[in-house]
């Protein structure tokens, strides 16, 4: 579709940066970055069935000082896109846009998020015997 | 006064033809989610470096074959329809915007379908 010389809405430039619209890109940037987290679960499940040696591998390749720093990264994507869901499908339903009310789920969120994650890393260390 | 016809008001489909559709699969993926992501993160903490005989083992359980299976419908039904708005948001050469939509969904339907006969061939005993 052509615009021509149609004015545009402002560029997202133009706006004071807000807690809640960080948290709204942060979604989207999440989701996608979840995305890509898929193709580890597919290529761990494939070589699960390929065999013992395939699963040494990737096991291998997920144990690794970067694998395990992109498993973190996946786990708190997971963790944030999962609890920021949460709050969309409150606001699907029509609760929670009062400003207070949509700042405060935010900021929760975003705690809920981090301390979701240590949590996890921790109990996964701990089964380890790592800790 | 509304300019639209009788026709189109009954049918309620708006400009994309297709009405709520993509919107409410979005709601209804993210909802079965909810229990499937949380049965998931408990699964991989139970199986943290276990190895091939003892994961394998596990996937053989019928209710585990069955909600990595539900895990994976959803979540690359899921994962589809977010990447469609991005795409469709930012990619704004029509032929190109078509391109990158068939390759992404084209490529979100092997994976899952490649994760879901790797769940099933390890559940029937592979």
């Amino acid at each position: 579709m052509s615009n021509g010389d149609r004015p545009l809405s402002p560029h997202l430039q133009i706006y004071a940066w807000q807690w809640t619209m960080a948290l709204s890109i942060l979604h989207r940037a999440t989701g996608v970055g979840l995305a890509g987290g898929t193709l580890l679960l597919v290529w761990w499940l494939l070589a699960l069935a390929n065999g013992a040696e395939s699963f040494d591998t990737v096991q291998m390749v997920i144990g690794s000082w970067i694998g395990r720093l992109c498993l973190l990264g996946w786990t708190w994507a997971l963790f944030y896109h999962f609890c920021n869901g949460i709050r969309h499908l409150f606001w699907d339903i029509g609760k929670g846009f009062e400003l207070d009310t949509a700042r405060n789920s935010g900021y929760t969120v975003v705690v809920a998020s981090l301390g979701l994650t240590g949590l996890t890393w921790v109990v996964g260390y701990m089964a380890m015997g790592a800790m | 006064m509304s300019l639209r016809t009788p026709l189109g008001r009954v049918r309620g489909l708006g400009s994309a033809k297709s009405g709520t559709h993509h919107f409410w699969m979005q709601r209804v993926t993210a909802v079965a989610l909810i229990p499937l992501t949380l049965w998931f993160i408990y699964a991989v903490m139970s199986l943290l470096g276990a190895d091939h005989a003892t994961v394998s083992a596990w996937m053989q359980s019928p209710v585990n074959a069955v909600l990595m299976v539900l895990l994976i419908v959803a979540t690359f039904h899921h994962m589809q329809l977010g990447l469609q708005v991005v795409i469709e948001d930012y990619i704004h050469g029509e032929g190109i915007k078509i391109a990158s939509l068939m390759i992404m969904k084209g490529g979100s339907l092997v994976l899952g379908i490649a994760a879901t006969f790797a769940v099933l061939k390890v559940a029937f005993g592979g």
